[in-house]
């Protein structure tokens, strides 16, 4: 025990803070619950050796996104693949006002606070974020996770005529949803059509039987 | 902050007034402060009397409907780029109207404490705030600005096109000359008078004040029945209290108000109660002819729509004519092949956009299938979109090249269809889907597959598919399909048992004690599923019947049913009530379907009057009697047991 208490307490104090939040008793009452809807641009898919170009987030409450109450940092890059500005066209030397790994990760866990994370294929956004925390010496990620790409899949009718694809990809709600897809690729622009889509999603799951946002949380 | 996300508001809102005249710094820094909120078809935003919200709004996508005390009246329906909600901004007072969804809807939730900065720089920008206040009408620019607008316009049509567009902030053009009489004057004399004039209501008259008003409908219901004498007194017959309106009012707003209180008559009086003197009379007829709401205009304003968002506003109006035909109890079969006929012109001028819209002529010949309730020129409202698309056989090592051609132009015509109000396929059936998009051979091979091994997943695809009917393209693919289908059919009589075995396995409409089977769960928990339990039967049924007998080319399924009373005079009577039965069923649900703005699908029966009950359990008996004789005919007891 003493040992995990030492340890607690080498955490630097924005984790700490972080980390208190979880303390609190979670509310279902879903027009309550701020969902924090984010997407990060990286240099690539490796966990290990690919870094967080970006990262986009906004925050929706009842059906609505405030603007003003939205998050969007870029990192410093020390190396590129020169591959991969041809998707997200962040060039190194843009003048985006820049700043270093750490600093993102602090600015994020504050806007983030305990809200729920959504995410479309959350599975990597989130093991990019936790990889960035552990290099750091933090833990991973507290928050609830929800996927956008697992949601969609439950929208859709048990058909036999209709084959369900492993995977759906963001263009491809985009299209269902009828979102503009001015600023794909963008971390932001990303997250914006994620928010929609999981607005609309919600939505429809709230009409199926036995709904609730418990369940929609676990 | 600025960032993406306020960039794209911003970028949006400066494409519409009073936003195009703020400069970009001001307006960027705006949108950091927008909300960006989410509702569902049918969600309120604001109630009457309900206390000033801090926003004012946009509407991003969708549309919104703004009503009125007394009984709801709609007022205006906003659509992308209108802004709503201006009391807060104006008075500092409770709303005065409501707003809800009208479809699903994106709106931005312009802050007033932000704003009010802005109207103090710009005048142009209060002027037109207020005046879109004061008028209820959305877009006064193009009011005062037509004649800068159109100066250099020397095409006459364009002309014509945009007088149509103002309809909606048009004031109502009503005849001045009243024709009146007192409560006293007599109805013999009242319609003398009413010949001599030509006109089809009296307004009767009290010191100028408007008591009440007797129509045509009065005379035929009232007189002509003998329910009251000839020599009656106007007081007597009369409909009253008139429901009287301000003579300010839109083309649009006439029209609505009549549709909301079902009545053909709209009295004007100068301050729009009936406290004041009768200024004017309005009647249904004025608005029509104002709108133009007849098939030939309306099918002249699709084929000069060049964009979808034009289109949108033209099926709108279909949408009203339709009220009207079913209001006016115009003959089903006559209603739905003038809908069909616009939808179908619709369908084909979405597919002409979409063809400019790509970047090669067709490389070779195709025919664009409406499949399902489209295909039966039974899709009256809006549902949801079935279709398919077959190409020219072409060599292999080109197939996947041209199939690509094709599926980038079905994308390009399902997202038309769905952006003038056709939902998607929930189960992909679309030309966009690769399945749905294939050469003649390949769509040959795939029906075979589905007769000769008729598995019910099959009947369910070829219950879909073998509706369809050619909307675009080479009629010589789809007759050589056809041909084909009947050809196999024939060699697989089998297919017909699975069909018919099919078609009985719709729920029962009804319970042992004849009351009405409901949804037992889900979001239409206790509503009656009249397309599941009731239409469905008929629809499988009369293809299966009309397919066994080789009939070709007839796809609606009252009609096939009428064909079906033809070609079996000892089964005439079955059939002619199976085809009536379709048509009142088909009826019902588009009467619902407008009454809820929905596909009319679900029906609350705590809503239906006795009557329709009624009509809507004779139609049972035949589901039943139509299902025996499937059954019977094709042994599909055999199957089962």
């Amino acid at each position: 025990m003493d040992f995990f208490k030492k340890r607690k307490q080498n955490y630097p104090d924005f984790w700490m803070e972080y980390e208190a939040q979880f303390e609190k008793k979670v509310d279902y009452t879903i027009s309550e619950i701020r969902f924090v809807v984010f997407d990060t641009e990286t240099t690539g898919f490796d966990y290990d050796t690919d870094r967080i170009l970006s990262i986009g987030a906004l925050s929706t409450k009842n059906n609505s996104i405030a603007v003003s109450d939205s998050f969007e940092v870029f990192l410093y890059q020390h190396f590129y693949h020169a591959k991969n500005i041809e998707i997200h066209g962040i060039l190194q030397e843009e003048k985006q006002e820049r700043v270093t790994e750490l600093e993102a990760l602090i600015q994020f866990l504050e806007y983030i606070g305990n809200s729920v994370l959504v995410a479309h294929h959350a599975g990597f956004d989130r093991n990019m974020v936790n990889h960035a925390l552990n290099r750091h010496g933090m833990p991973d990620l507290k928050n609830k996770f929800l996927d956008t790409s697992v949601l969609y899949k439950r929208t859709l009718i048990k058909s036999p005529l209709l084959p369900v694809k492993p995977q759906y990809s963001l263009d491809e709600l985009a299209e269902k949803f009828d979102i503009s897809k001015k600023d794909r690729h963008t971390a932001l622009g990303d997250a914006y059509i994620t928010a929609i889509a999981f607005m609309k999603i919600v939505q429809k799951l709230k009409t199926k039987k036995n709904f609730s946002a418990k369940k929609l949380l676990k | 902050m600025k960032n993406t996300i306020s960039a794209r508001v911003a970028d949006f809102l400066k494409n519409y007034p009073p936003f195009n005249e703020v400069a970009t710094k001001e307006l960027e820094h705006l949108s950091e402060e927008v909300g960006i909120i989410y509702k569902v078809k049918g969600e309120p935003i604001f109630a009457i009397d309900e206390e000033a919200h801090a926003f004012f709004y946009v509407v991003h996508k969708g549309a919104v409907v703004l009503t009125k005390e007394p009984n709801n009246e709609v007022v205006d329906l906003c659509d992308e780029g209108d802004i709503f909600g201006l009391r807060p901004l104006i008075a500092n007072e409770n709303y005065k109207i409501g707003a809800k969804a009208y479809e699903e809807t994106i709106l931005y939730a312009i802050p007033i404490t932000e704003f009010k900065p802005i109207i103090k720089d710009y005048k142009e920008v209060g002027n037109f705030l207020i005046e879109s206040f004061a008028s209820n009408t959305r877009n006064p620019y193009s009011k005062s600005h037509r004649g800068k607008l159109y100066e250099g316009a020397t095409a006459a049509n364009e002309n014509r096109v945009s007088d149509k567009e103002l309809l909606d902030l048009q004031g109502v053009p009503y005849s001045k000359k009243l024709v009146t009489c007192s409560e006293n004057t007599t109805i013999k004399t009242i319609a003398s008078k009413m010949t001599e004039k030509k006109v089809g209501s009296v307004l009767v008259v009290k010191d100028k004040l408007p008591m009440g008003i007797i129509t045509d409908k009065d005379l035929r219901n009232k007189i002509a029945t003998g329910l009251f004498p000839i020599t009656t007194r106007a007081k007597n017959i009369m409909s009253s209290p008139v429901i009287t309106y301000p003579k300010k009012m839109t083309v649009t707003q006439a029209q609505m108000a009549m549709m909301k209180s079902n009545i053909s008559h709209l009295c004007l009086t100068m301050d729009g109660t009936p406290n004041t003197e009768a200024v004017g009379i309005i009647s249904k007829h004025d608005i029509m002819f104002e709108l133009g709401n007849n098939p030939a205009v309306l099918l002249k304003a699709v084929k000069r729509s060049n964009g979808f968002k034009k289109l949108k506003a033209v099926r709108r109006r279909i949408m009203a004519l339709l009220n009207g035909y079913l209001e006016q109890n115009i003959p089903l079969t006559l209603t739905s092949k003038i809908i069909s006929e616009l939808n179908d012109a619709c369908i084909k001028q979405i597919i002409e956009i979409a063809l400019e819209k790509m970047y090669a002529p067709p490389p070779v010949k195709f025919a664009w299938l409406a499949m399902g309730s489209q295909g039966r020129s039974e899709q009256l409202l809006h549902t949801d979109q079935d279709n398919a698309l077959v190409f020219e056989d072409v060599p292999e090592e080109q197939l996947s090249e041209i199939r690509a051609y094709f599926l980038e132009l079905a994308r390009i015509v399902t997202k038309g269809l769905f952006n003038i109000g056709y939902e998607y396929c929930p189960a992909e059936m679309m030309a966009s889907n690769p399945d749905w998009c294939s050469s003649l051979s390949e769509w040959k091979e795939r029906t075979t597959h589905w007769i000769i091994n008729p598995g019910p997943d099959q009947v369910l695809l070829s219950s879909i598919f073998f509706d369809y009917n050619l909307s675009y393209g080479d009629a010589n693919l789809v007759n050589e399909l056809s041909t084909h289908l009947f050809e196999t059919t024939e060699q697989h009589p089998n297919f017909f048992l699975h069909l018919a075995s099919g078609a009985l396995q719709s729920p029962s409409p009804s319970g042992f004690f004849r009351s009405f089977l409901v949804e037992e769960d889900g979001e239409y928990k206790d509503f009656f599923d009249l397309k599941r339990r009731a239409l469905m039967p008929l629809i499988d049924g009369a293809r299966v019947l009309v397919l066994s007998h080789q009939v070709k080319s007839i796809n609606n399924t009252a009609e096939r049913f009428e064909k079906l009373a033809e070609l079996e005079p000892n089964n005439q009577e079955l059939f002619l009530a199976c085809s009536y039965a379709t048509k009142a069923l088909l009826k019902f649900r588009t009467k619902h379907g407008l009454l809820h703005n929905d596909s009319g699908r679900f029906i609350a029966l705590n809503k239906l009057t006795k009557e329709e009950k009624i009509k809507l359990k004779r139609s049972f008996k035949t589901i039943k009697d139509l299902q025996e004789l499937l059954k019977i005919r094709f042994k599909v007891t055999n199957l089962l047991g």
